[in-house]
């Protein structure tokens, strides 16, 4: 029987090594696997690659986990969010290396990590600061800038509901990042809101089918916070 | 003694939002081009993209019809229209990358005539720049609609030859909304579509480094 639960985030989080690249997945605080970020801190995994939108907010999450020096390079499009005032600290200091990356192209480069695709062209970035130091090629006259896929050694996801399988299917906008960071992980680790039982979720309606998980762990914790501007 | 008046941002974005026809795809940026929703009238069928993988988004909720679990690219509270319709966020900028979406509404630091755009960066050297969707955005839509103050708060021109800070996309400009004028980019550069009253061409003209041309 294939069952792919485990009882806790430690348990969830159990062998990541140091060095390795993490994706976290989320937008905007919804659909963000905040119970394994927190318990990736607790678990002690240095040196590590972070791909993610943004380099965090305030003090909690990825924000914390580049604050408590964990983190050697960060790949997102937001560097500068307000509120990033750990990641301010820890750069200033040249403690981290940034790779600043357009929001589609971070989305395409991680949906090609899963697919197998190891890089593209893209006219994204195309004859701009970006395109600078890459291969670049005109095709239908414009010019376009190879960017190579991205794959991680871990993927942290937050779904809405999840059957035994790893079947997932999520909330409203918390979709965002989740399916295609649980594709391109080479160990698919996800916190479920809900507890479904296999047969439950409609073949229609699953996102991310439970091939791509490795390991649930169940994390009802409620809705995401409310967003103030 | 100039004897006109700027558009407020709520002009501005109301005159947008009355250029943008029934059945169009949009997707509205940070900024003034998100008020631009607030001016569509309820009964033209127009449909928001949001790049999180929203399409066919509403406007901000009551208070009491808040759902935490769907936001915008701009981190706003909104709500969704009868028929939308959730994606991922690769397949969500594949729809912009791809050229399914109508229009884009962008803010602007600068607009060069040969349709360039400057709108992330003010220096080659920020070190931690926020591109966050736009570079997608600007080569990705059908065109590129561009709503700016035509200057800036100290008096630096914005509609330009060449832009000067760093580009976010080459040529894709099609229009700019200022708060002084409706400009249109065309083959032969800046075609001015219309300005405040009071406004001449030749007051216009001195605002920008780029020529303007009358339609």
């Amino acid at each position: 029987m294939i069952d792919k639960f485990v009882r806790s985030v430690a348990e969830a989080m159990a062998g990541i090594k140091d060095g390795s690249t993490v994706i976290v997945a989320g937008f905007a605080q919804v659909g963000e696997p905040r119970a394994l970020v927190d318990g990736l801190i607790e678990q002690g995994a240095k040196e590590l690659t972070v791909v993610h939108n943004t380099a965090g907010r305030g003090r909690e999450g990825v924000a914390r986990l580049i604050g408590e020096g964990r983190v050697r390079k960060i790949i997102c499009s937001f560097a500068r969010s307000r509120g990033s005032v750990l990641f301010e600290e820890v750069y200033a200091r040249g403690d981290i290396e940034l790779e600043i990356v357009p929001q589609g192209t971070l989305a395409e480069r991680i949906r090609a990590g899963g697919a197998g695709i190891p890089a593209f062209f893209t006219p994204t970035g195309g004859g701009t600061l970006l395109a600078r130091g890459k291969e670049t090629r005109v095709i239908d006259g414009r010019e376009c800038v190879l960017e190579q896929a991205i794959r991680g050694d871990v993927a942290l996801v937050e779904a809405w509901r999840a059957d035994r399988w790893g079947n997932l299917v999520y909330r409203d906008a918390g979709r965002n990042f989740n399916p295609v960071a649980a594709a391109a992980g080479e160990l698919t680790i996800v916190q479920t809101q809900n507890v479904a039982e296999l047969g439950e979720l409609t073949p229609e309606t699953i996102v991310t089918p439970g091939v791509y998980v490795n390991r649930i762990v169940h994390v009802p914790s409620g809705d995401p916070p409310v967003v103030i501007n | 003694m100039a004897n006109w008046k700027p558009w407020t941002r709520e002009e501005l974005a109301a005159k947008a939002a009355s250029d943008i026809p029934e059945g169009w795809s949009v997707n509205l940026g940070i900024g003034i081009p998100t008020l631009i929703g607030n001016y569509i009238p309820t009964d033209r069928e127009v449909i928001l993209h949001s790049e999180n993988g929203i399409v066919g988004m509403g406007p901000a909720p009551a208070p009491e019809q808040l759902n935490p679990w769907l936001v915008n690219a701009s981190r706003q509270h909104v709500t969704l229209v009868t028929g939308a319709s959730y994606m991922n966020h690769a397949d969500s900028f594949g729809m912009v990358r791809g050229r399914h979406l109508d229009l884009c509404v962008l803010g602007g630091f600068q607009v060069a005539e040969n349709g360039d755009l400057a709108n992330w960066s003010r220096s080659e050297n920020d070190r931690a720049p926020a591109i966050g969707g736009a570079m997608d955005l600007a080569v990705g839509a059908k065109r590129i609609w561009v709503v700016m103050e035509h200057t800036t708060k100290n008096g630096e021109k914005r509609i330009l030859r060449r832009c000067t800070y760093p580009l976010t996309a080459t040529a894709c400009v099609k229009r700019v909304y200022t708060d002084l004028a409706v400009i249109d980019v065309t083959d032969k550069g800046f075609v001015v579509i219309d300005m405040v009253p009071g406004m001449t061409i030749g007051d216009l003209q001195a605002l920008g480094d780029a020529p303007l041309h009358q339609a």
